[in-house]
């Protein structure tokens, strides 16, 4: 999953560095994410999981790191 | 939580788990949504109006409001069965509770759960509520009443009636009493059909009824002051409310679409996104104009002085505003959420679709015709000062 991940960062995160020189537990904002960018994240993470992240989910700690994202996606595919 | 919140989670439930399952074919067959109303009833919601110190739930305008908002969301003719039924319940237990009759007949309601519905229309008098041809005819204690109906919503479900008619047969068209007539004393001769555009499920065609009882049923306040303190406001804000819960449902649909858009290509703005703004502004404006009056009159109804002016001519126009306005946006909106979702808003079966919406959300202008209110406040306004 994380490599799911890393590739939609790449695509729309426009981090100011390489993704794939990333650890997991970085933090994507002081890699350049801005928070239009992470909506779009958002977009292509529900689009690649078919999944819908409820309102309780849409705040900034969600989208901070790889291991954050992936957690939040495996609460919202749990028990398929 | 709250007896509010437990009640709005109950009519929730009732609302996604059984009206709504259910709302397609209620719609297709044009038959009464048996299924939900059952439900409500289960919960003994049929009831909730009446107040705790009468063994009720106590339950007010506002609360009542959410109720019809939240079934309206997922079937507007459930929700509109239920909102009717209510008004005819705040008639008895606001104006009524001091005559004996009436309150052996709330005990009852409480236990039985029986659907009221209304006859307040009438063949002749051009969808005029505060006139009748028919009168009350009273021979000793018992009295005989036949009414030529226009429509009588959910008629040939109901368990008693609540019927609106001349105080006697001479007595002039507005001088006008409420008489509650019970299942095992009237018949209804079905004198037409109800094969609509929407609100296929209240089914309301036109019936001949014919109905005795004991002078007791008779209500001893003059229809006139049921109507304006009590009919009226219940109506405009219970009907707005259920208009509200079709808006809501279909800017819902819409918003799905536009985010199912957006997933398909994150970082380009779907075209109908703005139009999906736009929406929202126009349902959150529809929102406030109901939230607004459904406040005032509850507070007005706390006080014996403010139900006064629940009739004065201030206040009736606003309320007749909250009517034709809710009225108008509740189509708009139905219809920008059709133009936002396209084809998969017009096809009936897509998980888009808002044709039900549309086709339930244009009776709005017609159950008491929007030119008519318009009509009522024009002469209004020429007397108002409100400066």
């Amino acid at each position: 999953m994380s490599e799911e991940i890393r590739s939609i960062l790449k695509q729309h995160a426009r981090l100011s560095v390489d993704v794939a020189t990333i650890a997991d537990d970085a933090d994507l904002y002081q890699a350049g994410m801005t928070s239009h960018a992470s909506v779009n994240v958002m977009l292509a993470l529900e689009g690649q999981f078919d999944i819908e992240f409820p309102d309780r989910m849409l705040k900034r700690g969600v989208f901070e790191s790889i291991s954050a994202i992936r957690a939040a996606v495996e609460e919202l595919t749990q028990g398929r | 939580m709250s007896d509010t919140q437990s009640r709005l989670e109950i009519v929730k439930k009732i609302a996604v788990e059984i009206a709504g399952p259910n709302a397609d074919k209620v719609d297709r067959e044009s038959r009464f949504p048996t299924e939900a109303i059952e439900a409500l009833k289960k919960a003994k919601l049929m009831s909730a109006l009446v107040p705790v110190a009468g063994g009720g739930m106590g339950v007010g305008m506002i609360e009542l409001a959410a109720m019809c908002e939240t079934l309206g969301q997922h079937c507007a003719s459930a929700a509109m069965v239920f909102a009717m039924h209510q008004i005819q319940v705040a008639c008895i237990v606001r104006h009524a509770m001091h005559q004996p009759f009436y309150q052996g007949y709330v005990r009852e309601l409480l236990e039985k759960q029986n659907l009221i519905a209304s006859v307040t229309s009438e063949v002749g008098v051009g969808g005029e509520m505060r006139t009748s041809i028919c009168g009350v005819e009273r021979q000793g204690d018992r009295f005989t009443l036949v009414k030529d109906a226009s429509t009588i919503s959910y008629g040939a479900q109901a368990d008693d009636l609540l019927v609106t008619a001349r105080r006697a047969p001479d007595a002039p068209p507005n001088d006008q009493v409420a008489v509650l007539v019970r299942k095992a004393d009237y018949t209804l001769e079905q004198k037409g059909a109800w094969d609509t555009l929407g609100m296929r499920g209240t089914c309301s065609p036109p019936f001949k009824m014919s109905s005795k009882g004991v002078v007791d049923q008779i209500m001893t306040v003059p229809f006139s002051d049921v109507a304006s303190h009590t009919m009226v406001p219940f109506s405009h804000v219970l009907w707005a409310s259920c208009w509200l819960g079709i808006a809501t449902s279909a800017v819902s649909r819409a918003r799905a679409f536009v985010r199912a858009q957006a997933r398909q290509k994150p970082g380009a703005m779907p075209p109908t996104a703005l139009r999906l703004a736009e929406a929202a502004a126009m349902l959150q404006a529809m929102r406030t104009n109901v939230r607004d009056v459904q406040n005032e009159c509850e507070e007005l109804m706390k006080s014996d002085e403010g139900t006064q002016s629940l009739s004065s001519i201030g206040f009736s126009l606003k309320m007749n505003n909250l009517k034709v306005t809710c009225s108008q946006q509740v189509t708009q909106i139905v219809q920008h959420a059709l133009l936002i979702c396209g084809i998969m808003g017009y096809k009936n079966d897509s998980p888009y679709a808002v044709g039900r919406h549309l086709r339930d959300g244009h009776s709005a202008a017609l159950m008491v015709g929007n030119d008519r209110i318009y009509g009522t406040n024009a002469s209004m306004l020429l007397v108002l000062k409100d400066d």
